[in-house]
């Protein structure tokens, strides 16, 4: 399935991932997934959150550089190889991936992954067909 | 000395009333004639020249000869439109070589030494400058040019230099690199000539004690020639002007008024025998004192004061020219905020340079790979605006005090 994944520019200071979520967490928003992408220079904090667009409103308000993305969610297996699957069948449908990142749901305990590709519908659609499932809930 | 300066000057102002349209239309709105000028008195009457102007007519139009009677350009570093391209006709060259030769005798230089010129060649003057003072002077010449470090140590020992010549923190950095590589007592150094840049006491002494030899301080600009426009003799109390062919005055920065022998103030230049780029009253905005007192070695040439600071915001970084406004241009040219903060700082001996810059929504994305991209976009346009390539810092919006009243544009953490 389609989600929009919340990115945000991160300074390369002390306390600046600490600042983004803790500004989340005021607005009562749950962090469902999270994963930096650092350079040295700086960093993009992407997470997938239950109330997206209203996460983007509170970081903009908050002085943040933040934006929306879709991205492909769809659930894995929980054993070795399963980010591999996922990363051959898009290769093999020719859709060419930008990033991906795991994570595990609290409540079902099970493995999910975060794929960003150009063109998310594409993505999904292949997913799909490989026998991937809608079965993520926020 | 006056007499001749009357001379030259008389001669020099009909030279570039007559070739020089930017410069006689300024003397025609001051309503001054060069029959005006009977002596080096009435320098005041004329018109000053500035930095904007020369950039306003590049590349030509203080050229005071036809082209065919040049023989060679250098250039100020910045981009097209800010940069100033200076002419020389061979005279030219051989006046200013014969400057530079004048510093490094100052510096005990004879026909016996071995002069190691590790300032730039190129468009830069530092190198050429140096270069053919050596020539004039009859030393052996090493035309190493900067950087590479193990070469410049080696020709300095196999060919045993006896004279440095390069921007004080290149000596600094260099005197460290020959400890480290155990290489003192196999350096001859009697001598440095070293400019370009500013450097204090402080450091003049460890690189004297560092590198076991006597350091000369020297001034100049590509403006009126390059490097040996002044130069520090054994005395080291400030620099002796060649004022045969370059008459200096100190001015009020605000009123333009001539100042008293003595008081502090702006330093203009008269080029009194240049032929293609003829500069009468230019503003080096350097702030500046001069003096005629006695000096213990003979000469009689006037002195100035290591120049105490600027009456503009320009930074000397790494021996180059920085104006933040230049940085500014480059931001709004790149679709950033013009709300930036220079860094400066001296590590090991080198001056660190750090712009940092707000990120905004459109330089943002999820993706590094175009950050990055657009990140190293903005490096080159710096670099080639700037001549010398900072390091960009992307920081959060809004985290730069903004620009009404005085906002803090540079912060100078650099002892010198
Ligand atoms: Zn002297």
């Amino acid at each position: 399935m389609i989600l929009e994944q919340i990115s945000v520019f991160v300074e390369n200071r002390a306390g600046a991932v600490a600042d983004i979520t803790q500004t989340l967490a005021e607005a009562d928003i749950d962090i469902k997934a999270l994963t930096l992408a650092d350079t040295g220079d700086f960093g993009v904090l992407r997470l997938i959150v239950d109330a997206p667009k209203k996460a983007l409103a509170v970081l903009k308000l908050a002085g943040s550089v933040a934006s929306l993305t879709p991205v492909v969610v769809t659930s894995m297996g929980n054993e070795p190889g399963s980010v591999a699957k996922i990363a051959r069948a898009l290769a093999d449908a020719g859709v060419s991936l930008e990033y991906i990142y795991a994570f595990v749901a609290r409540e079902a305990g099970s493995a999910y992954a975060v794929i960003r590709v150009e063109n998310a519908e594409a993505g999904d659609a292949v997913l799909l067909k490989a026998g991937y499932g809608e079965d993520f809930k926020l | 000395m006056r007499a001749l300066q009357t001379e030259r000057l008389v001669k020099q102002v009909k030279h570039t009333y007559e070739n020089v349209v930017p410069y006689r239309k300024k003397m025609q709105e001051k309503g001054v004639e060069p029959g005006d000028i009977t002596s080096i008195d009435d320098l005041s009457k004329l018109p000053f020249v500035n930095k904007d102007d020369l950039r306003d007519e590049y590349p030509h139009g203080f050229r005071a000869v036809p082209l065919e009677d040049c023989v060679r350009i250098q250039s100020t570093s910045g981009t097209t439109g800010r940069r100033v391209v200076a002419f020389y006709t061979q005279a030219d060259v051989d006046l200013w070589d014969e400057c530079c030769a004048r510093a490094i005798v100052a510096a005990g230089g004879t026909k016996e030494d071995v002069v190691h010129v590790s300032y730039g060649y190129g468009l830069f003057t530092g190198g050429p400058g140096l270069n053919g003072g050596s020539h004039k002077v009859g030393s052996l010449t090493l035309p190493m040019s900067s950087g590479n470090t193990e070469r410049q140590i080696q020709f300095m020992t196999d060919l045993e230099s006896t004279i440095l010549c390069c921007t004080p923190s290149y000596a600094a950095f260099l005197a460290e690199a020959i400890h480290e590589a155990g290489l003192i007592d196999r350096i001859k150094l009697k001598a440095g000539i070293f400019g370009a840049e500013a450097w204090s006491e402080e450091m003049r002494r460890n690189i004297e004690k560092n590198l076991r030899i006597k350091a000369y301080d020297i001034y100049g600009l590509t403006e009126t020639s390059g490097p040996g426009v002044s130069f520090e003799c054994e005395e080291q109390t400030g620099m002796h002007v060649n004022e045969d062919h370059f008459f200096a005055e100190i001015i009020d920065p605000d009123t333009g008024e001539a100042l008293p022998e003595g008081s502090k103030g702006e330093i203009v230049f008269t080029s009194l025998t240049k032929q293609a780029f003829p500069l009468l009253r230019y503003r080096t905005r350097d702030i500046c004192v001069l003096s005629r007192k006695e000096c213990s070695c003979g000469r009689t040439l006037v002195k100035m004061a290591k120049p105490m600071g600027r009456t503009d915001d320009m930074l000397i970084i790494r021996g180059v020219n920085v104006f933040p406004s230049q940085i500014e241009t480059v931001l709004l040219n790149q679709g950033y905020p013009a709300n930036y903060l220079i860094i400066l700082d001296r590590v090991n001996f080198t001056d660190t340079f750090e712009v940092q810059v707000e990120m905004t929504e459109e330089m943002f994305s999820d993706e590094v790979k175009f950050i990055e991209k657009k990140e190293s976009e903005l490096l080159a346009a710096l670099r080639s605006m700037l001549g010398i390539s900072p390091a960009v810092k992307l920081v959060a919006p809004r985290t730069i005090a903004r620009s009404e009243g005085k906002a803090v544009r540079v912060v100078d953490k650099r002892k010198i």
